[in-house]
Parts: C-alpha cells; structure tokens; sequence
C-alpha cells in the first residue's frame, strides 16, 4: 500500500466526478417532467464537493499523485468559490432552459465536468496536470456552447471557439515543452527551482514563456487574443453565458497563478512588460468598444475584456499583495458577472431573448426591484463606491502604486471612467427610459431570491471586506 | 450610546431612513412616503443639534470622534468619525436643507415619490459622512457614493434634457475623483496609513505635493466648480428638479471647498502656496467672467447656476489668499450661499409648479399677483447680491478683507462682483417680479401656500440671523481655520 497515493487533498473532484457519472446514468431513467431532479442532484453535488473541501481545509499544503497535485489554501478558496458561482447558474439556468426545450441532464453532467477541469486546474502543481484541467474544462465547454443544436448562432460560436481554443491550448503546451526542454522537468515547483539557476535571457525560456502567456491570454480573454469572447458570450444560450462567463474566470485565475507565478516567477521581469501590454491594451479596447454595443451580452462580453485587463494589473505588480487582488479582484468580478447574466435571464421568457440593451428600457417602471439589482451589479461593475466592484479595483491600484508605476494606475483608473459610461447607460435605459412594455417581469421565486441574494452580496458584503481581502492576501502568502 | 456615536447616528439614520422609505412602495402609498421621509429628515435634524451645542470652540482637535474602528486591515483603513469647526457648520447646514427639500418636494413630486424622498435621505447621511470622515478611503467612499442617488434624482425628476445633464454630471465628477484616488493611494504609501490627520503632518517634496496638489484639483474644482471646468453645473441645474438643484448648490459645490480645506491646505501646502497664484486667477475669472455670463442668460436657473459659479469663485478665493479672513470669509460665504442659493432656487421652483416655465420673458409683474412671495424673493435676491444685514454680505465682506491684505488688485477684482452680482440679481427680479402683468398666465397665478411659506420663512430667518449676528458661525470655526491656517504657513519640504 506504500505506493498507493494520498487521496484525501483530491477526495471533492473525485466525488464529483462520480456523481457527474452518476447523475449521467440517473438522467437516462427520468421523465421529462422529473428532470429537474437532475439539476438538484447536481446542486447537492456541489454542496457535497464544498463540504469536502471544507472539511479537509486547514493544515499545511499536501502535494500527492507523484507532486502533480496540490491541496493548498489557494486551491480550496478557488474551489469554493467555483461551487458557489457554479450553483447559482444551475440554479439561474433552470427556467430558461425548460422555456427553450433544452432542459436536459447534459447540461448539468457537462457543467460538473467542466466543474472538475476547473478544480483539477486550481489544485495542479504540474504542467501535465494543470493541461488536462484545462482540457476538461474547454471541451465542456464547447459541448455546452453547442448546446441549442438547432441554434445557427450557437453552433457557429461554439466552432469559433473550438478553433480558437485548440490553437490557444496548442500554444500552451508548445510553450510547456520549450519550458520542458529548457529546464528539463514538468513539475512547476522544480521548473521554478530550475529557473534560478539558469539565465533568465536565454532564447529557449523567451520562446517558451511568451507561447505561455499567449495561451493564458487567449483563455482569459485579454487583447489581441479575444476575438471569441464577443461572439461566444453573444452566440451561446445565456444559460451557458452565465456559466463560461463567471466559474473559468476563477480557473483562468488559478491557471495564470500556477503558471506564472509559482512556475515562472524568476522570469517575472520578462512576462510583467507582456502582461502590462495586454492588460492595457484590454482595459483600453474593452471598454472603448463595449460603448459602441447595443447588445447587452455583447457589452458583457467587452466588459469582460477589460476586467480582465484590470485582473492582470494585479499581477503585473509581481508582490503578494498584488497577486492577493488579483485574486479577489476575479472572485468580485465572477459574481458581478454571474448576477448581471442572469438578469439577462430574468427578463427573458419562451421565444424570446432579453439581450438587447433596449430590453431594459423603462425596467425601474416594470419591477423596481430588479432594477435596483442591475442598479447595484452596473454600479459594481464600473467601480463606483460603496460596493463591492469599488474595493476590488482600489486594491489592484493600490498593488501597482505600491511599486511605483503610478502612471499606469492613473491610465488604469481613466479607463474605468471610460467604462464607467456604458454602465451608466444601462441604468439610464432602466431608471429614465420609459417602458415600451408594460407587462410585469415574471420570474420563479427561486430565481428571484438567487438574483438577490447574488447582487445585494456585492453591498452586504462591506463590513467584511476587509476579511475578504485578508483571506485572499493569505492563500497567496501560503503558496509563495 | 448615542452619546458616542452621534456621528454615525447622523450619518446612518437618514441612510436607514431612506430604507424604510423605500420599502413603503409604489405610488399609491405615497402619503406614508412623504411623512415618514419628513419625519426622518427632521429626526437627523434634531440628531445634528446636539452637535452644535456640545461642542466645544475653543479647540481645533476633532470632535464627537469615534473609532478608529478596523475595517480594512490590510490597508489601514478605519471607520474613524470627527468633525472640527468647519465641518461642523456644513453638517447642520445638510441636515437643515434636507428638511426643506422634503418639504418643497412634497406635492410637485408626483411619480415615484418613495424613490425620490429616499434618495435624498440616503444622500443627506452620505454626504454627512463626507464631512465627518477622518480616513482618506471612508472619504472617498461617500463622497462617490453620492454621485448615485444625485444621478438618478436628475435623471428621474429632472427636465426635457436629463438624461444628457445627468451623465455629464457623473462622468464629470467621476473622472476628478479617481485622479483622487490615485493621489490617497499614492500618500498612503509615504504614510503607511489612510488617516487624513496623519497625512497632514506627512513631509513631502515639492514635485509630488504639485502632482498631488493637480490629482485633488482635478476633484475638488470640478465640485465646486471652478471656471474652467464648470460646464457640467448650469446642465445639471436647469434639469435637475427644484430638490435636486437646492442640494447641489447649498452643499454639492460646499464639498469642493470642503476638500481643499481639508485637503489641498493641509496635506500639500507648499504647492498651495506656489500655486496659489493660479487658483486666485482662476477664481477671480470666475467672480468677473461667469458674472458677465450671469447677466445675460434668459433662464432664471440657469442665472442662479452661474452665479453660483461666481458666489463659489469668492470662496476659493478666500481660501488661497491665507490669511484669517479670507478663509473665515470663504466658510462665512459657503454658508450663506447654501442658504440664499437653495432659496432663490425654490423661488424658481414655486414659479415654474405655476407656470411650468423657467424663462424670464415669460414672467412679469408676478408682485401683482404674489406679493408675500415677492417680498421674500426680494429678500433672498439682496442676500444674493451681498446687501449688508444679509447673510451674503459677511462672506463678501469677509473675503474682499482678506484678498485687500493680500493683494489689493485681487480686491478691486473681487469687489467688481458687487456690482455684478447686484446687476443680474437684481435686473432679473425687475424683470420677473416688477412691471404690469405680462400675460394671462401670469394673471392667474396665486400667492405661495402654506406649505411653501414654511420653507420660504426658515430660510429668510437664516439669512436674516447670519446677516445681522454672524458670531455663532464664526465662533465655532475660529479655532478650526487658526490651525489650518498654521499648518498652511509651515513648510513641507
């Protein structure tokens, strides 16, 4: 038994797993009118997974499965944080799903898979383990991004994105092996210790680095590698939108900390001038293009972008500090996402999409309530005090600030200004507009109190805060 | 309990208040709105009394103080309450104009009056907490989260052209305040701490106390607003509902000047003092230039806006000739330009529930038909125009006292407003109030209503006290402006 490895660290995505095989088998059995116990078989999933997770919490960091897989504070706070965003879209999904006749277990099995990819991408500390996370997760997600078959638009967006994700994972791991061949090991903590003592400049290691980061930016999104963001979270049915636009957000994050962080580091004056670049070459297209949007995920989707761009600042500081907001800055930025999807949701109905920003004219008339949520989750998203959108870009400005490159904060908050207008506009088209529907905004009590308790965490959560960022700043002390 | 936390019970009551008005609902229950948003703005009213009789002028340090409570460890930042001489007077100044714009609101508001009278409580506790915060990040956290509530009653409530006035206004003021930030952040990392106390005895260079000096300029001018950035207000006040307009002028603008008072001076004073030459031209543009611009408009909010430019013009320039006076002045002027600004504006607001206009050519010989209006309208217009015994002339007076000390070409420049000021206050209530009636709308209307005699008689009381007994307003803020004045004259660098 000596050499059998230590399960325990991976014990929740091996529950996962099973179940996500297990409610694939019980889907089979259900009536079309019992398949909802599907989706609460894989609520309770998640449930189970977060139990878990929290139950083997504490203690120092295990590496198992011959290193390739880490249970740290790092990898368990991301993990939760994905069950709970995770969650709610099962939870959001569910009416839109049924109105559109696509209510089917596939959805549910595919998500907990790409649940897994996610987890196992978060908990990797090996390049080979950290690729096939992120395999698992990108092949879920074409296959949910196809999911309307009949759907031309969909179809179309989930063969952009295959394509496009193939060569942004093909650039990964051609990166990995230059990485392989230079330092002559896959693990990321032997690759950091290799790294140290060979020269920095060496060609090999460039070459590796910058198809690495290529890779990484393509899979979060950042300019000039987002072409598919717009087209997917546009073509996919929102249902799927809301689940590729919050959960792989975190796995991104996780993907870029792994990665750079603990593996590259001592490469991290090359790659802090190519995150710059990207970082403001996203916040600067995101936004500016995101005005010129009259669909609503459309401006999401560029919106995205450019909270990428703000993400990777974080990082560009190369401290704890800053690596601790990043962190917290793509945890706000996944549930500000998460709730202003299921808005989206929320107002459309068999037949149609409520993706047209006009769609929300005169919402404040219909219901006040869901306006006063999209009030909340816009003014979040544009970073205006007291919620909790404001915290996060403040935390980044402050990393970058601290290490002196105050110009690129200053462009930084500028950009946000920028952005700050087509938020703006959404409240406009709610609050001044007057409505060219009358009709009451239908939705099932279950959503209603998922919606709320989604946005109103973004103000709820003040008093706390500071808590928040302290965890996020320690997982990253633990790891480093 | 109260005892010690009276800050936060003046900040978190009307915040709480506005909840509770909320959740009164739609229209048809707006009778419980309206008298629980009144029965809220009074209650803080009476919380901020206290405030003013406990307190003690006779020192500079900071009063009421509460915590520092940790809220954001990492950083340093605290929940941390205080409020000196100058704040003091712009807390009371708050709560008081939230009552009279309860009350002016209470039956032009029609649609949504929930939403409208919690908006403007939620505002009162944030901009109270804006006068009350001891730490740079409180600060900055309500002083943007008033840009929300301010947005959404424009853009609700306002005129034909809202919506275009109200984004300006965000943008406007959004893009100053981030440059803010970055200038907080930036000083925390010479400090280690976000505590404006801390920062004001923080040493720094010449080159970044002017960055600095430039980032809070770009915040506190906008708010004020100084010529050359004040487009957005003339917008802002023609559109924004009479409520909207009486809050944006009697305490809005005050926070820019607030800011520098507590900002600009203390933290980086030699770059005040180097540039002071700047910020003295630029508001003696303001006092000459929008003064002129003043005379010709046709708009009778648009008048008052851009003489509220040129009254604002005064107190920056007050505050950068250093000296006792002026500053005393510039505080003496923000009071008072709270009052006489917000009055002539709901005169305004009284004609146009009327008339539905806001044009002067529409109006003529109004005295006829209101003359108990007219004669309080005459009495805010002389306030506006600086006419001894009214409020308006101790901070002129005050001011021109200070800029003769300093330089006497800024005086001669600064006291051209008397004349001015008294042109286009004047020549507008001629126009408006005096002469035969000019058309049958005007014959029909009638004199003000109780409710509005209400508002109409606090504020000519208020005006009338400062004017003829200005000691209780300048007691209280001698100490605070001796300090300040002492942290100005100490070099930096």
């Amino acid at each position: 038994m000596n050499n059998f490895p230590n399960i325990l660290p991976a014990l929740p995505e091996i529950f996962v797993l099973s179940m996500a095989s297990a409610i694939l088998l019980v889907d089979l059995f259900l009536v079309e009118r019992n398949r909802v116990i599907s989706l609460y078989l894989a609520q309770a999933t998640l449930v189970g997974a977060a139990l878990l997770t929290v139950w083997g919490m504490g203690g120092a960091s295990v590496l198992t499965f011959e290193r390739m897989f880490v249970g740290d504070s790092l990898a368990n706070l991301l993990k939760l944080s994905i069950y709970i965003v995770t969650f709610f879209v099962f939870g959001y999904s569910h009416g839109y799903l049924r109105d559109r006749g696509i209510f089917r277990g596939e959805y549910f099995v595919l998500g907990l898979f790409g649940v897994v990819g996610m987890m196992v991408m978060a908990s990797a500390s090996h390049f080979l383990s950290l690729y096939l996370g992120l395999e698992l997760l990108s092949l879920s997600l074409y296959a949910m991004i196809a999911f309307q078959r009949d759907s031309s638009q969909a179809t179309e967006a989930a063969m952009k994105y295959f394509v496009l994700g193939a060569i942004a994972s093909g650039m990964l791991l051609y990166g990995m092996s230059m990485l392989y061949g230079a330092t002559g090991t896959l693990e990321i903590a032997r690759v950091r210790e290799a790294l140290t003592t060979l020269n920095p400049n060496d060609v090999v290691l460039i070459f590796g680095l910058v198809f690495v980061v290529v890779g990484i930016a393509f899979k979060l999104g950042a300019v000039p590698f987002h072409m598919w963001v717009p087209d997917v979270y546009h073509g996919a049915p929102t249902a799927v939108t809301l689940y590729v636009g919050a959960a792989p957000k975190i796995a991104g994050a996780a993907l870029l900390l792994r990665l750079l962080v603990s593996g590259l580091e001592p490469l991290a004056a090359s790659w802090q001038d190519m995150l710059t670049i990207l970082a403001i070459l996203s916040m600067g297209l995101g936004n500016v293009v995101a005005i010129a949007q009259d669909n609503l995920k459309r401006m999401l989707a560029y919106s995205s972008i450019s909270h990428m761009g703000f993400f990777l600042l974080g990082i560009v500081s190369v401290t704890a500090n800053g690596y601790g907001s990043a962190v917290f800055y793509v945890l706000v930025y996944s549930v500000m996402s998460l709730g202003a999807f299921a808005m989206v949701v929320l107002l459309s109905r068999a037949g149609f999409e409520a993706e047209k920003l006009s769609d929300f004219r005169g919402l404040n008339q219909r219901n006040p309530w869901y306006a006063f949520l999209m009030l909340v989750l816009m003014f979040s998203m544009a970073g205006v005090p007291p919620t909790a959108g404001f915290y996060a870009k403040l935390l980044v400005i402050q990393s970058i600030v601290g290490v002196g490159k105050i110009w690129l904060a200053v462009t930084a908050v500028l950009f946000a200004v920028v952005g700050a207008y087509y938020y703006l506009r959404v409240i406009k088209l709610m609050y001044f507009d007057d409505a060219t529907e009358t009709d009451a905004v239908a939705a099932p009590r279950g959503m209603r109190w998922l919606v709320t308790i989604n946005a109103l965490a973004l103000i709820v959560v003040i008093p706390w805060v500071g808590g928040l960022i302290e965890l996020c700043r320690q997982v990253i002390r633990d790891m480093v | 309990m109260f005892a010690n936390h009276l800050l936060s019970l003046c900040i978190w009551l009307p915040i709480l208040g506005g909840v509770a008005v909320l959740a009164t609902g739609d229209d048809t229950r707006a009778p419980r709105a309206r008298l629980l948003a009144l029965g809220f703005s009074i209650l803080t009213l009476l919380a901020t009394i206290p405030l003013y009789t406990g307190f003690d002028a006779s020192t500079y340090t900071m009063q009421f103080a509460e915590g520092p409570y940790i809220w954001i460890k990492a950083f340093d930042i605290n929940y941390n309450l205080g409020i000196d001489g100058i704040s003091l007077l712009m807390i009371l100044l708050t709560s008081f104009t939230t009552v009279l714009v309860v009350i002016a609101g209470w039956l032009v508001i029609e649609k949504k009056v929930a939403q409208y009278m919690a908006a403007f409580l939620i505002m009162e506790g944030l901009m109270i907490g804006v006068f009350s915060a001891l730490d740079a990040i409180l600060f900055y956290v309500f002083w943007e989260a008033m840009l929300v509530p301010m947005f959404l009653i424009i853009g609700l409530w306002g005129g034909p052209n809202r919506v275009y006035a109200a984004v300006k206004f965000f943008l406007y003021t959004f893009i100053g305040s981030v440059l803010m930030l970055v200038a907080f952040i930036y000083l925390y990392f010479q400090a280690g701490t976000f505590d404006i106390l801390t920062l004001q005895n923080l040493k720094i260079g010449l080159a970044p106390q002017t960055l600095i000096f430039f980032a809070f300029f770009a915040a506190f001018a906008v708010k004020v607003p100084m010529w050359p950035v004040h487009t957005w207000l003339p917008d802002a006040h023609v559109e924004a509902p009479t409520g909207g307009s009486v809050v944006l002028a009697a305490i809005m603008l005050k926070m820019g000047a607030y800011g520098f008072l507590r900002f600009s001076l203390p933290i980086v004073p030699d770059a005040a003092h180097h540039l002071a030459w700047f910020m003295i031209t630029l508001s003696l543009v303001a006092v000459v230039y929008i003064g002129l611009v003043a005379l010709v408009q046709e708009d009778m909010k648009k008048l008052i806006a851009y003489s509220s430019i040129a009254h604002m013009g005064f107190v920056t320039l007050g505050l950068f000739v250093f000296n006792a006076q002026g500053i005393e002045g510039g505080i003496a002027q923000m009071v008072s330009h709270g009052f006489v600004s917000g009055a002539l504006f709901l005169c305004v607001g009284i004609l146009y529930d009327r008339m539905h206009s806001r044009m002067i050519k529409d109006y003529g010989g109004v005295a006829n038909k209101m003359p108990v209006f007219a004669s309080f309208m005459m009495l805010f217009t002389m306030a506006n125009a600086g006419l001894p015994g009214t409020s308006g002339f101790v901070g002129e007076f005050l001011v021109i006292l200070g800029a003769f000390e300093a330089n006497g070409w800024y005086a001669f420049a600064a006291a051209t407003t008397l004349i001015f000021g008294a042109a286009y206050s004047l020549w507008m209530y001629k126009r408006v109030l005096f002469g035969e009636v000019a058309n049958p709308h005007v014959e029909e209307l009638t004199d003000v209503t109780p409710r509005e005699t209400v508002f109409l008689v606090l504020l000519a009381l208020a005006v009338l006290v400062m004017g003829l007994w200005p000691y209780p307003f300048l007691d209280v803020m001698h100490a605070s402006v001796e300090h300040l004045l002492q942290q100005v004259s100490v070099t930096k660098l």
